[in-house]
């Protein structure tokens, strides 16, 4: 009886996190895909992230908001790098680009021996919690929703629909892209962080392709009208497999179709709504 | 002084020069039509001047700062505007929305954005109040809140204009702005564009087919045939000029007054 409540208080506990974890993502892709831009690094950024948090919180026992300063930094110095000779282009180059980082980043993280290699970093302190992870989507909310309703936000908006007619509108497109890029990743690191700290272990694997696929389902389904769009969609994907269970083996597959049959009758997401872009 | 010098102006696709070394010069104050018939390389002169295609050679200046190799979005901010032959407005916006985001360089907030203090919510307000100017002035402030896709075609064209507009320009290169128009926007249109002229002292460099309002807008006009200057000067001397005569035959209309262009 009592391993039952225990058990259920835990399965709960961590669904509470990996929702915020997951809002923060689908935030941190919205960014992204808010310029046009396509980002499959987004998995890898929050690898860094995670890795830098916990290393710095395992090895050195620095305070939690020196960890997640750095979580946020050092993935936002990667994506400088990655995006300095990627967004002068256009198209889908950065898409390849960051795809290509998440496979840099995983064998990194194997062959660390330091990091723990394969095994991954375990014993990593409780921090933050509910408090830290909710408090950052709500400030990341609140921001993206200010940004919106600017001429940052129409800027942004103008290079989603048409990108020369925006630079002709004399938005600066590098400019724009790179630090697009740089907040995203920036946020996905903080969200590695925040995870790494309620789950005690991380692993090199947690943070491949499949997790990038995933974090950009977040906002294909909720849609990028607004910033509650994509904070909508990641919270019914992470539902949904809890809310299935029941099934047993055809979660996976009711799941998929759940995802599928939204956005292909749902282009513009769940929440379609489109935020006014004035102050 | 001259605002706008093009020497020498050049671009080839593959085998096929679009532009072909053009020379010409737009003085301020005026309305300067740029005529030809079909694919004689118009828009593709309109996109290097505004920096959407590099020049394979040329060089292009507005008044003494040198253009070459700036990107769009710096030649904005040094007083270029333009419309598209092909309507691109921002759909999903609304029409006020389009038109704010003309304003772009000329509005500086940063961190106000964050922070919401007094400056940033007086540049936003002002930023509104002339957006909605601006609307009136091209007739379409009751359409203010429409989304911008949902505006019938003539209204679009307006829209465009406006958002150039709010680019606080010194130069405005508008690509057809009455193609697809009825008669009575065109009336309106050719008012719309004398007062920008009259008025505002606007300069403007026209691309257009509708040669009743060429002619009784432009007080100069360059014409391009096969990506070449075929003829400039004032609208009497270029209809007299046998170039242009043979360059509008050439292309199955008998008279220069009844081309007209499909929107590409
Ligand atoms: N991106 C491109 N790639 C290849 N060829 C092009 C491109 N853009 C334009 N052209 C060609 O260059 C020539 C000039 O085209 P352009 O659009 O500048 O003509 P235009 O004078 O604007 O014609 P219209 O009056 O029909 O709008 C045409 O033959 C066109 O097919
Ligand atoms: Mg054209």
């Amino acid at each position: 009886m009592w391993d039952a409540l225990d058990d259920f208080y835990w399965t709960y506990q961590s669904l509470i996190h990996a929702i915020g974890v997951n809002g923060i993502l689908a935030l941190s892709v919205y960014v992204v895909l808010a310029v046009g831009q396509l980002s499959l690094g987004q998995a890898a950024f929050m690898g860094v992230g995670a890795y830098t948090g916990a290393l710095l919180s395992v090895k050195f026992g620095v305070p939690f908001g020196v960890a997640m300063l750095a979580s946020a930094v050092v993935p936002a110095l990667l994506a400088l790098v990655v995006g300095g000779p990627t967004l002068r282009l256009t198209g889908v180059y950065l898409a390849i680009a960051t795809i290509g980082l998440g496979e840099i980043t995983r064998i990194v993280f194997l062959n660390w021996d330091y990091a723990g290699g394969a095994l991954g970093l375990s014993s990593i302190p409780e921090r933050g919690g509910v408090v830290a992870i909710y408090g950052t989507l709500a400030v990341l909310l609140v921001g993206l929703t200010l940004v919106a309703r600017s001429r940052v936000g129409r800027a942004m908006e103008a290079m989603r629909e048409d990108e020369a007619a925006a630079g002709v509108m004399g938005v600066n497109l590098p400019r724009y892209r790179l630090v697009a890029l740089v907040v995203s990743s920036a946020m996905a690191g903080v969200a590695g962080c925040l995870s790494a700290h309620v789950s005690s272990f991380i692993g090199p694997n947690e943070y491949g392709f499949e997790a990038a696929v995933t974090i950009l389902s977040y906002a294909l389904l909720g849609g990028i009208g607004s910033p509650l769009a994509p904070v909508l969609g990641s919270t019914i994907l992470t539902l949904l497999p809890e809310v299935l269970r029941p099934l047993a083996d055809f979660r996976l597959m009711v799941n998929g179709l759940i995802i599928v049959l939204a956005v292909l009758f749902m282009p513009r997401g769940i929440l379609p709504w489109r935020i006014a872009r004035t102050g | 002084m001259t605002l706008l010098t093009v020497q020498g102006l050049t671009r080839r696709f593959q085998g096929l020069v679009a532009v072909d070394s053009v020379d010409f010069a737009v003085q301020p104050g005026t309305v300067h039509g740029l005529i030809g018939p079909n694919g004689a390389g118009k828009t593709t002169l309109f996109n290097l001047v505004s920096g959407v295609l590099a020049p394979s050679a040329g060089s292009v200046r507005l008044g003494d700062q040198p253009l070459d190799g700036l990107p769009p979005y710096r030649r904005t901010a040094l007083g270029l505007a333009r419309t598209f032959q092909n309507i691109r407005i921002f759909s999903e916006m609304t029409v006020l929305e389009n038109v704010m985001t003309g304003l772009h360089t000329r509005l500086s907030a940063t961190w106000g954005i964050l922070l919401r203090g007094p400056g940033f919510r007086a540049e936003e307000r002002r930023a509104k109040a002339k957006a909605r100017d601006l609307l009136a002035f091209v007739g379409l402030i009751d359409a203010a809140d429409t989304r911008a896709g949902d505006l019938p075609y003539g209204d679009q064209r307006r829209l465009e204009i406006a958002r150039a507009l709010a680019c606080e320009p010194r130069l405005v290169l508008l690509d057809e702005p009455a193609a697809g128009m009825n008669p009575a926007e065109t009336h309106a249109l050719l008012g719309l564009l004398r007062r920008l002229r009259d008025e505002r002292g606007l300069t403007l460099l026209l691309v257009e087919h509708d040669m009743p309002l060429v002619m009784s807008l432009c007080d100069r006009l360059t014409v391009l045939n096969f990506g070449r200057r075929i003829a400039d000067g004032t609208p009497a001397e270029v209809r007299a000029h046998p170039a242009v005569i043979e360059a509008y035959l050439g292309t199955g209309s008998h008279e220069v007054s009844v081309s007209r262009g499909a929107a590409s």
